[in-house]
């Protein structure tokens, strides 16, 4: 069973732990630096780049802004294709038509294919509740679930983990689920991949269900696109005679054509290759060939609230690439957990106060998770505007406190707001920064300062000037 | 060319030095500088921490003053991206569509001073002279923000007597992030850290950058570890004219 989200505290407090981890800041810095440097590579080789980038977004904008006709499109295309569907309001309602599906079938595990919309709505732990194994089949997937730990990254969700860590657990937990590990495993690459490999050929080979996600739905043809690295998805997609597929409905693109943009976007800003090595795609049932019983659970789980936000939607645009973890100089810093969800990282710091809200302190405190520099702007492949949107949340935040007690910081900004909002209220205030700039003697800098330990403990505070610029420009020259 | 400045409420308060400098400079190159006193505050500390009904008034403000000019010059890209990038947004957000229209319109005569220098005046050898090993740093908001490019760098590499070295790393954020230096102390120093070493690896005297703001948190890490590099702000290298005869 693997850890949960629930109960984070707010970022700054989980942020401070995580940077005190050396162990996992060489980690991030190592691993982040590598896709990083990857990525630019690759997206650099295509001349038409932002084209594609524009194109990516269009795309999703229209399919978001008539959701209602491609659903019900959609719906129309996977049952005509012999599939069937099932809609989901929330986690639970997800939680509990899968487990029912996998009930019937009498089966007491699932294979499950790398998936975020499942991870999202802790499905593991839903079956597991339910008497059923669900054994995490991709590589990083399975490295967290064996460790019994949480994701803290898209695309790689054990990047906190280094080979000698992963070596340990493979050694320490293989045995107690299945195939144990080689004795004599070292913690090289190659060794650890085939480690994985004789663990997981018995499950695939067992398997009666498989769980997936997708990372698209074509809604002309009811086909669904899984993008993967390591084959583990084609086996589970392929071999059980069961597949359960969960879908969140910003998922859909219009026709196979609009794939083309994706396919091409996705690769290069995920894992930077050209192309990814594995791309499954399925329409239905095809008989006689591969899982004769397929289901497709289309998962809302407040995405529509996300909708409902004129500014917010665009994060429903996302493609799961992780690019702007992958640049975020803050994920880099602090990693994937302090931010409390499967979506860590500038896109989850918007994307689960949009889903989620902003009640809990961690997802109150998310907008906040940003120095708002930009680089996931740049980085993302369907121009999403996080920085943005991280502001327009914040204004959530503030306007949802203004309901309740005032908050000193709330007191001191409207304080500040009407001084700066005459300019003589404003030079009043300025004089008293001159008298202690005065009083100072030109000293360059303070040290320590009681009661602004959260800027001078490790930097120096400038010192005010003994003449502001509007003084010296009277002096000099007059009004 | 008769251009006004808008010093920032941060420059003309903390670091009067600068807006100093950016008259000096623009004079020598022949503007007619003009300092409208009605002038206080973008708002941008406000609409970052997400008080956009507390800036509201001083985007209005801002509007009322320097909708008459032809062009406003600001050190500092954070104000500039605040004004030519969240001005529109706060009115908007604010239900104000009548505010919306001016922000839109006045948005491209709110120059940063390296724009104001290449873009307006047309000039990138502004006479001055610096003869000190210095480092520039890009801020954000200049440079994905306001996308100034190297127009900076351009200006700095005319100054004559500068030893101008590359910053490793130079693009990545240096922590400082207005309210988030406070908000998250403690990603903003280890982000600060990691720039400061690589200010302190080129061996360079001083660390040049055009938002005061970001210096002041880097030169916070500087001085308090006594490494001996100065921060300044580009304005001034820009004005100087050190060494002349
Ligand atoms: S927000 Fe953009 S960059 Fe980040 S994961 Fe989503 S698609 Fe990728």
């Amino acid at each position: 069973m693997s850890g949960t989200f629930v109960g984070m505290p707010a970022f700054p407090t989980a942020a401070r732990k995580a940077l005190e981890d050396a162990q996992l800041r060489s980690n991030l810095n190592h691993a982040t630096h590598t896709i990083r440097d990857k990525r630019a590579r690759v997206v650099a080789e295509v001349d038409d780049w932002e084209d594609l980038r524009v194109a990516g977004a269009a795309i999703k904008d229209e399919v978001l802004t008539n959701l209602d006709t491609y659903l019900v499109r959609l719906e129309e295309s996977l049952t005509r294709a012999g599939a069937t569907v099932h809609w989901a309001r929330d986690a639970a309602e997800a939680n509990s038509i899968i487990t029912g599906l996998v009930r019937e079938t009498g089966a007491e595990e699932v294979v499950k294919v790398k998936s975020m919309a499942t991870q999202e709505i802790g499905l593991n732990e839903a079956l597991e509740a339910a008497g059923i194994d669900a054994w995490e089949t991709d590589l990083a997937e399975l490295i967290v679930q064996l460790g019994h730990d949480t994701p803290s990254h898209i695309l790689v969700p054990a990047i906190h983990r280094n080979r000698a860590e992963i070596r340990e657990i493979f050694l320490r937990e293989m045995g107690e689920v299945g195939t144990p590990a080689p004795a004599g495993l070292t913690s090289s690459p190659p060794e650890l991949a085939e480690a994985a490999r004789l663990h997981l050929r018995e499950k695939f080979l067992r398997a009666e269900v498989a769980i997936s996600g997708a990372n698209f739905a074509v809604a002309d043809s009811g086909t669904l696109v899984v993008v993967e690295s390591e084959g583990n998805g084609r086996m589970c997609l392929t071999l059980p005679e069961t597949l359960i597929s969960v879908v969140g409905i910003e998922k859909i693109v219009p026709t196979w054509a609009d794939l083309d943009v994706f396919l091409q976007l996705l690769p290069r800003s995920s894992t930077g290759e050209r192309m990814n090595p594995y791309t499954s795609m399925w329409t239905g049932v095809t008989p006689g060939d591969g899982p004769q019983d397929v289901h497709v659970v289309l998962l809302d789980n407040g995405r529509t609230d996300a909708l409902a936000d004129s500014v917010g939607r665009q994060a429903l645009r996302c493609i799961r690439c992780s690019a702007c973890l992958n640049v975020c100089p803050v994920y880099e810093r602090v990693g994937g957990h302090a931010y409390g969800s499967v979506y860590p990282g500038p896109i989850g710091a918007v994307l689960n106060p949009l889903i989620r809200g902003t009640q809990s302190p961690v997802d109150k405190s998310l907008p906040y998770a940003s120095s708002l520099c930009g680089a996931c702007f740049d980085a993302c492949p369907v121009r999403i505007d996080i920085p943005e949107l991280l502001v327009h949340l914040r204004s959530r935040v503030v306007d949802e406190k203004r309901r309740g007690r005032p908050s000193a910081e709330g007191v001191a900004m409207r304080g500040a707001s009407w001084m700066f909002s005459d300019s003589r209220r404003w030079e009043r205030v300025q004089s008293g920064v001159e008298l202690g700039g005065k009083a100072l003697r030109n000293k360059p800098t303070l040290g320590r300062i009681p009661g602004a330990s959260a800027w001078s403990d490790a930097r120096d505070a400038p010192a005010p000037p003994p003449e502001t610029f509007r003084s010296w420009w009277e002096r000099e020259r007059g009004r | 060319m008769r251009v006004a400045l808008f010093a920032t409420c941060f420059n003309d308060t903390m670091w009067p030095e600068t807006p100093k400098a950016v008259v000096r400079l623009l004079e020598r190159l022949g503007c007619a500088v003009e300092f409208p006193f009605d002038q206080t505050c973008c708002g941008q500390m406000f609409t970052n921490t997400g008080y956009l009904r507390e800036a509201l008034p001083l985007v209005e403000r801002f509007a009322d003053v320097f909708d008459r000019y032809d062009a406003v010059v600001a050190p500092s890209g954070s104000c500039v991206g605040s004004v030519r990038h969240q001005h529109a947004m706060v009115a908007r957000e604010c239900g104000r569509p009548d505010l919306v229209a001016r922000a839109e319109a006045g948005a491209g005569r709110v120059h940063e001073l390296s724009e104001m220098l290449v873009d307006v005046l047309g000039v990138t050898d502004v006479g001055a002279s610096f003869p000190h090993r210095v480092t520039y740093h890009p801020t954000c908001h200049s440079m994905r923000m306001l996308r100034v490019g190297d127009k900076p760098l351009q200006l700095l590499r005319e100054v004559r007597g500068i030893d101008l070295v590359d910053l490793p790393a130079a693009e990545e954020c240096c922590g400082f992030g207005g309210t988030f230096a406070v908000k998250n102390s403690d990603t903003s120093v280890a982000m600060g850290a990691d720039k400061a070493r690589h200010v302190r690896d080129t061996g360079a005297e001083v660390l040049v950058a055009g938002d005061n703001s970001c210096l002041a948190h880097v030169g916070g890490l500087l001085t308090r570890q006594r490494s001996g590099v100065r921060v300044m702000h580009l304005a001034e290298v820009l004005a100087s004219t050190e060494g002349e005869a």
